[in-house]
């Protein structure tokens, strides 16, 4: 090869993280520049980000409603923030979670999320992997065995809270799961968290998908309709 | 003259192989260091950041993760013992479904790191 094949590669090469991937999404608002400076946008970018969930894929992942009220009004869903390991203070007694690190998410006004969630909603470079998803739909499920299911024999209770009181801390609250997350996503999450993000402190637990869609009964049935 | 140079070569071939034989062995023996990331980014969320078995989810948990210090503990299992553990999870070796299966998650490879890093944590480090 050339000098001169190089150069228009080199610069395809260099320009290629920003660019968002044609098809996949729309231009990025101006009033995600702070955003950016946390969270994963893109596709192919910043793939050692671990501090703040990666929203590339937020199409894929959030309810619509639920993202345009919490952008305006946040509240914690990672009791242990972003990444656990490093909002840690280790003692003797053992390692607790150091909350003075712990910073209150930024907020916009109303017109602003309408505007982001406009534009995350569009971002949906998964769909072929919530297509290859096992199909779902909901059942009821006994609130006891749910639980049982959930704490004892799956192990989920050890990082996730299934109530605001109960529960593991490291990964995000999930008795809000129905309310802030597409059950397709949640699905297809459970049965390979590192599909969807590499850095995942989640283990695949090899479940069948029978097992999956009676945890995700579980998670719905948390859901309070108000 | 012919013999010398046979011994030049066959020399430059043995100081080769060794070579090779170094860089394999170095490339495929299990990395502690790497070992120690994993571990951050896996196990401490319940074993704890110094693997004393008391992470931020210890206190959630019906059984209490095993303290990766404990010397006589860990010494009383071998390397394959450690691998099924973390592999196939606590349950393939009649222990809690707390302790979660990672052969679906980790390589074989990161899982024999892990296994160096706990030789580092129960037995070398004070
Ligand atoms: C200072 C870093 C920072 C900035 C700036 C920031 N975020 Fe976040 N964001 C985080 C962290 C950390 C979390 C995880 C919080 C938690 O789980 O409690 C988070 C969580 C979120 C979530 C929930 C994601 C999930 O998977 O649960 C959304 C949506 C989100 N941020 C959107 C935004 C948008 C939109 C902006 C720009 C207006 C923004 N963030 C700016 C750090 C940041
Ligand atoms: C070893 C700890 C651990 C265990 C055990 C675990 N999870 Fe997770 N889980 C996490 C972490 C950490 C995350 C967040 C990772 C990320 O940011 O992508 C997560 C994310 C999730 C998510 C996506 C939620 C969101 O808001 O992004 C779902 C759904 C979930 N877990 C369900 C489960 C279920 C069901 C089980 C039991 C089969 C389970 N988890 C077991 C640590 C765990
Ligand atoms: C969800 C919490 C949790 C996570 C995450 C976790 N463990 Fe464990 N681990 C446990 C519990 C609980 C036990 C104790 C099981 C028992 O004694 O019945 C245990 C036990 C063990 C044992 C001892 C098995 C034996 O022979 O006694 C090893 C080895 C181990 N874990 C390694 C790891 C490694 C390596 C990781 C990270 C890849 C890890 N664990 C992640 C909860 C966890």
């Amino acid at each position: 090869m050339t000098k001169r094949t190089y150069l228009p590669l080199l610069t395809l090469l260099l320009a290629w993280p920003v660019v968002p991937v044609a098809g996949f999404a729309e231009e990025i608002p101006a009033a995600a520049n702070l955003c950016l400076t946390c969270h994963q946008v893109t596709v192919e970018s910043d793939r050692a980000v671990q501090g703040a969930p990666p929203l590339f894929y937020a199409g894929n992942k959030f309810n619509r409603d639920w993202l345009e009220s919490w952008l305006q009004t946040p509240t914690r869903i990672r009791p242990a923030g972003g990444f656990f390991a490093d909002h840690i203070i280790t003692s003797e007694g053992g390692d607790s979670i150091d909350t003075a690190s712990l910073a209150p998410h930024p907020s916009v006004d109303s017109a602003a999320a309408k505007q982001l969630s406009d534009w995350l909603m569009s971002l949906r470079p998964h769909d072929q992997l919530i297509a290859e998803s096992s199909e779902y739909s909901p059942a009821p499920i006994s609130p006891r065995l749910g639980a049982m299911d959930f704490v004892k024999f799956k192990g989920c209770g050890g990082c996730h809270r299934d109530t605001p009181e109960y529960g593991g801390v490291s990964g995000p609250e999930l008795y809000t799961a129905w309310q802030r997350l597409q059950p397709e996503f949640i699905v297809s999450y459970i049965k390979n968290p590192r599909a969807w993000n590499q850095q995942s402190s989640m283990p695949d637990r090899n479940l069948q998908d029978e097992q999956i869609h009676k945890l995700v009964n579980y998670l719905k049935s948390l859901h309070k309709e108000d | 003259m012919r013999l010398a140079r046979n011994h030049a070569s066959i020399l430059a071939q043995a100081s080769l192989m060794v070579a090779t034989l170094c860089w394999s062995v170095l490339a495929t023996a299990s990395d502690a260091d790497n070992g120690r990331i994993l571990y951050r980014n896996n196990c401490s969320q319940c074993h704890g950041l110094k693997g004393t078995g008391k992470g931020i989810n210890a206190p959630h948990l019906e059984v209490a993760p095993r303290n990766h210090t404990d010397h006589d503990e860990m010494i009383a299992r071998t390397d394959e013992e450690l691998f099924k553990a973390i592999s196939e999870g606590g349950q393939s070796v009649n222990k809690s479904v707390l302790m979660p299966n990672w052969g679906k998650t980790l390589s074989p490879e990161e899982i024999e790191d892990l296994v160096a890093y706990l030789r580092v944590l129960c037995c070398q480090e004070q």
